[in-house]
């Protein structure tokens, strides 16, 4: 009996046992009709060849393993980045169930947020009730500032009108007339979850921009001093925002952030539960249009929001989720060049402590080679981060990514001798990815908690960079944006790099000559 | 030290009463009303609970509850693991409930077992506009060529598939056909089918005696020699090794184990269980219909029982024995034996800790009642329970065999209800899932996850009952509930919730 009061053994260790490993052999034997172990490792190996490669890529219909979500995850992120605000997901629940588990597993953090129940009456007559029903009870239940609403598929398939609904439930007297219900439609059959970034993003500016859907006059833009940035769907956004805050307060920039999760997702643990915690506010939302410029840090996670706030008279400006030297510096020039506030000293400083630390790990990195998966505008930043410490991005692959994110992934590539053998590849998952790690080796992986099951078929190394990350915990807290996000990453690809030196030089009397103590 | 020790069970109810009324307050008139017929004050003697179940969540309120699709492919079929499971619609269903649920397993992933893979037709505009059908196919085509050594697909259906009128039936046939009849299945898990993750057990079920059972050959020749001790444990999902801890004590005692369902199961173990002498049942909720259906058709009875702590534990193996000969009745007795050192020892150690504390339950299927009583073996006690998808029958269960007078019991609880219940009752302990977790813990109560024992396990048989009481102290006796109070502020007497006052 291997179980023990004094050290009590659980999962990792209990079934390891000759008693469980017996039981476990016994029942794979006799009761499930196993395959023949030699017939199994023949298609292991053959999974690693370019001929299974081959088939792989040419896939059409099956998707295994892709590294993205659907659009209403992404609307929660928006809403519950303004004040008291509440995500109302109009459609099946268990959708809204997967939503709130998701983010809880990757920040730690309690994400609140509610559906309208449809249930197969809905899906017949429609689901005005549910959402006539759910406004009112949401609104008394929680009170919240502001309801923003999205959808499930479902509600899309039998074609529900939010804004009709909206209106008629607010006659109906669910929530008074002048209170805030934006709206978005996000069908999870389109794009993904950043997708449904932007189109909840736009949904909640239009609504305050431009008469809140018919019911009062359209604002009239009188322009300030101010800028706008939006972060895009960032699983860093805690971190992140921050980060963002203090670089603008240093260059004493007059902004607003639109869409601050920083604080919802990150509440303290003092007695209180914080259903809402800071937040745009309702009326910083509104006063955004009056901004001189707006940035978005994410290109593809605001691809018709950026359009339309141009169409209200901003400069608008689309990083790629900058990260390292070259892309701060560019993004730090851009908002002084537009705030006509000068680049402060500290943070001068603060870049030349990053290029100090990427000079004396260089040596480390040069000439490594890495394949990235994950959203596009990270994998953008990642790749172009690497390529300025002389490392090759050699397979960067975005489920997601699009045809436009392609032509400057490749140019991206174009602009740097360490570029020459990249690959970059559109609308391929994780699968792919496999095969691609197994015909083409690569030293270290980066990408979510997903890629470990990457790192145990084929060996390569993660480096966990990216959304979900459900098997480490805190990394959210730590900004990748700026300088001291820039030295985060370096820091986090370069422990990787020293621990899998170290493991491979372990075994004593044997590699260990090489397991030096200064490196 | 809890409340629930300072005052009679008169007062107790009382005030759970009253708290009851109080959180109805918040409710506009029409959502109070039905809100008011799930929650109740249990009385002893009661044949259940006094609550209405398993009806339509009320929009808007923040249930905990899932879908359908989450019964059938995350709960039911999910865990068979050489089967390709199929997330048939668009891409989310798929991607959230990845390998989220800890149904552990031994086999080479990706080549002959599929468990942790995310496998989804991610269904484009245009599938829905022309519908999935052909697509499907292909699939089906492309797992064959890529994933030859699986043993069957089902087609696990997301909401659009029943909206547009797909034929996945037909499409399972015909690739069924064309694969020299291999085993595929439809489910018509739809996620806004029923009220919550229980049609969609169901559905799995029926999917499961109609694509399986009834294809069979009723002549086939057993792939084993039979023996009179065959057992089957049925709704054991391995949730960190549970099925494993569980099966070894029942072939300790005598028994063989020809198939779980569905943790660490297999297709042939699914085949295979009409062979069982006896189908034992730990979730009731989820795999009773399938329980029943063999004892109809295949004269195979079936036994519930709870492998949570060592009392439930002994009395279910002596439940189990009696369906036996003195071999096996024995055999049950010199396992309890043998564990009764252990588990004095682990009742030794960790009881002084935990005597006393009170615990808050929101669970799914069975817990909200089997865990109650490895909870009492460890002095504790469970003052208020609730399920998230019960029937009636399992409050009855509930109120029979488990509850204490005065528990106050919650059906389909709403955010705001359960943190104002937590905030008047102060448990010491509140056991219910990631959605609740933190919302708890800023809140200063210490917390177990009981769907996915908080990535720990397993819980079930007595190897897990030493890990459960492990957990249970050390999430209760963590110092840092000590810290939540801000020592230069005047801290609040008890948890407080802000946001919904």
């Amino acid at each position: 009996m291997p179980q023990n009061a004094d050290n009590v053994l659980d999962h990792f260790e209990l079934f390891r046992g000759p008693e469980y490993q017996q039981m476990l052999a016994n029942k794979k034997r006799l009761f499930e009709n196993p395959r023949d172990p030699a017939e199994v490792e023949r298609i292991r190996e053959w999974a690693k060849t370019p001929e299974y490669q081959e088939k792989n890529f040419a896939r059409e219909a099956l998707t295994v393993n892709p590294a993205k979500a659907c659009q209403p995850l992404g609307a929660v992120f928006v809403a519950v980045g303004f004040e008291s605000t509440i995500p109302f997901v109009h459609g099946s629940q268990g959708c809204v169930a997967y939503y709130r588990s998701h983010f809880s597993r990757h920040f730690k953090e309690p994400t609140s947020c509610v559906s309208s129940s449809m249930t197969e009456d809905a899906a017949v007559f429609g689901g005005l009730n549910n959402m006539i029903d759910g406004l009112a009870n949401t609104y008394n239940m929680y009170k919240p500032k502001m309801i923003a609403v999205s959808t499930t598929c479902m509600a899309e398939v039998i074609g529900d009108d939010l804004n009709a609904f909206i209106k008629t439930a607010k006659e109906k007297g669910s929530v008074p007339a002048e209170y805030d219900v934006p709206f978005a439609h996000t069908p999870a059959f389109v794009g993904s979850h950043i997708t449904g970034y932007d189109n909840a993003m736009k949904g909640v500016l239009e609504h305050f921009w431009d008469g809140k859907a018919g019911t009062t006059e359209k604002l009239e833009r009188v322009p300030n001093e101010k800028i706008n940035f939006l972060g895009g769907f960032d699983g860093y956004t805690v971190g992140n925002l921050r980060e963002i805050k203090r670089i603008f307060n240093l260059m004493g920039v007059e902004y607003t952030i639109v869409g601050d999760n920083s604080d919802v997702w990150d509440t303290p643990t003092d007695g209180e539960f914080r259903m809402y915690d800071g937040g745009t506010t309702l009326e910083e939302a509104a006063n955004a249009i009056h901004a001189k410029a707006t940035i978005s840090m994410q290109e593809y996670c605001t691809e018709k929001t950026l359009p339309f706030i141009a169409n209200h008279g901003h400069e608008v400006l689309a990083f790629n989720h900058p990260v390292g030297v070259s892309a701060t510096d560019k993004f730090l020039m851009e908002v002084s060049r537009i705030t006509g506030k000068e680049i402060p000293e500290e943070l001068a400083r603060e870049r030349g402590r990053l290029v100090d630390a990427i000079a004396d790990s260089s040596a480390h990195i040069h000439g490594k080679k890495f394949a990235i998966y994950g959203d596009p505008d990270l994998c953008y930043g990642l790749a172009a981060f690497l390529l300025e410490l002389g490392a090759e991005p050699t397979t960067v692959l975005a489920t997601n990514g699009n045809k436009r994110w392609e032509e400057k992934m490749q140019a991206l590539f174009a602009s740097s001798p360490f570029g020459a053998n990249c690959k970059v590849y559109p609308g391929k998952d994780l699968w792919h990815m496999r095969s691609l790690l197994f015909t083409e080796p690569v030293d270290f992986l980066i990408g979510n908690t997903y890629g470990k099951y990457l790192e145990r078929d084929t060996g390569t190394p993660l480096i966990r960079i990216g959304f979900p990350i459900f098997d480490r915990h805190h990394h959210h807290r730590r900004p990748v944006w700026g300088y001291q996000g820039g030295m985060n990453v370096l820091i986090t690809i370069l422990d990787k790099i020293f621990d899998t030196i170290d493991l491979n030089t372990i075994v004593p009397a044997k590699t260990d000559y090489s397991f030096d103590i200064i490196r | 030290m809890s409340l629930a020790e300072k005052q009679s069970v008169a007062e107790i109810k009382a005030r759970n009463k009253e708290l009851i009324a109080e959180v109805l307050k918040v409710y506009p008139d029409k959502t109070a009303k039905r809100r008011a017929k799930h929650l109740n004050v249990h009385e002893s003697g009661k044949s259940d609970c006094g609550v209405k179940s398993n009806i339509k969540s009320i929009p808007g309120v923040m249930t905990i509850r899932g879908c359908a699709y989450a019964g059938s492919k995350g709960v039911v079929w999910g865990p068979i693991k050489d089967m390709i499971h199929i997330s048939h619609g668009p891409v989310g269903c798929g991607q959230y409930s990845w390998a989220a649920r800890r149904n552990y397993y031994i086999g080479t992933t990706g080549i002959d077992t599929f468990v942790t893979m995310q496998f989804t037709s991610d269904f484009q505009e245009k599938d829905i506009v022309f519908g999935g059908d052909k697509k499907l196919a292909k699939i089906m085509d492309e797992i064959q060529e890529l994933f030859p050594l699986n043993n069957g697909i089902t087609v696990q259906s997301e909401c659009p598939i029943g909206l547009i009128g797909d034929d996945i039936e037909a499409v399972s046939k015909v690739k069924s056909k064309e694969y020299d009849g291999k085993t595929i299945v439809p489910v018509r898990c739809e996620g806004f089918r029923g009220v919550s993750q229980s049609l969609g057990h169901h559905i799995a079920n029926d999917a499961i005696r109609d694509w399986i059972f009834d294809k069979q050959d009723p002549n086939r020749v057993a792939p084993f020699e039979s023996t009179p001790y065959d057992v089957a444990i049925i709704g054991d999902y391995n949730i960190g090794g549970d099925a494993w801890s569980s099966r070894i004590l029942l072939e300790e005692m005598g028994l063989r184990v020809i198939a779980q369902w569905s943790g660490d199961g297999s297709l042939a173990e699914l085949e295979n269980t009409p062979m069982a002498k006896l189908n034992v049942l730990h979730c009731y909720r989820s795999m009773n219909y399938i329980s029943r259906h063999m004892e109809e058709k295949f004269g195979i009875p079936w036994c519930e029982y709870n492998f949570f702590g060592p009392s439930k534990i002994a009395e279910s193996l002596r439940k189990i024995a009696s369906y036996f000969d003195d071999k096996i009745k024995e055999g049950a007795e010199k396992v309890i034996a043998k564990y009764q050192p252990l588990m004095d020892a682990v009742i030794a150690k960790y009881r002084p800790r935990l005597e006393g504390k009170t615990v808050m339950l929101y669970v799914g299927g069975l817990r909200p009642r089997h865990v109650i009583g490895a909870y009492e073996d460890l002095g504790m006690e469970v003052v208020g329970t609730g399920y998230e998808f019960a029937h009636n029958d399992d409050y009855q269960r509930t109120a029979q065999h488990y509850v204490k007078d005065g528990t106050i019991i919650y059906d389909d609880v709403t955010g705001y209800e359960f943190e104002k219940f937590v905030e008047k009752i102060q448990p010491d302990l509140v056991g219910s899932g990631i959605k609740e977790k933190y919302v708890f813990q800023k809140m200063g109560v210490p917390f177990r996850q009981m769907h996915s024992w908080d990535y720990s396990g397993p819980y079930h048989g007595y190897d897990g009952f030493a890990i459960f009481a492990r957990d249970m102290d050390m999430a209760i006796n963590s110092p840092v509930w000590k810290m939540t109070n801000t020592p230069w502020k005047k801290s609040p007497a008890k948890p407080t919730l802000l946001a919904a006052e």
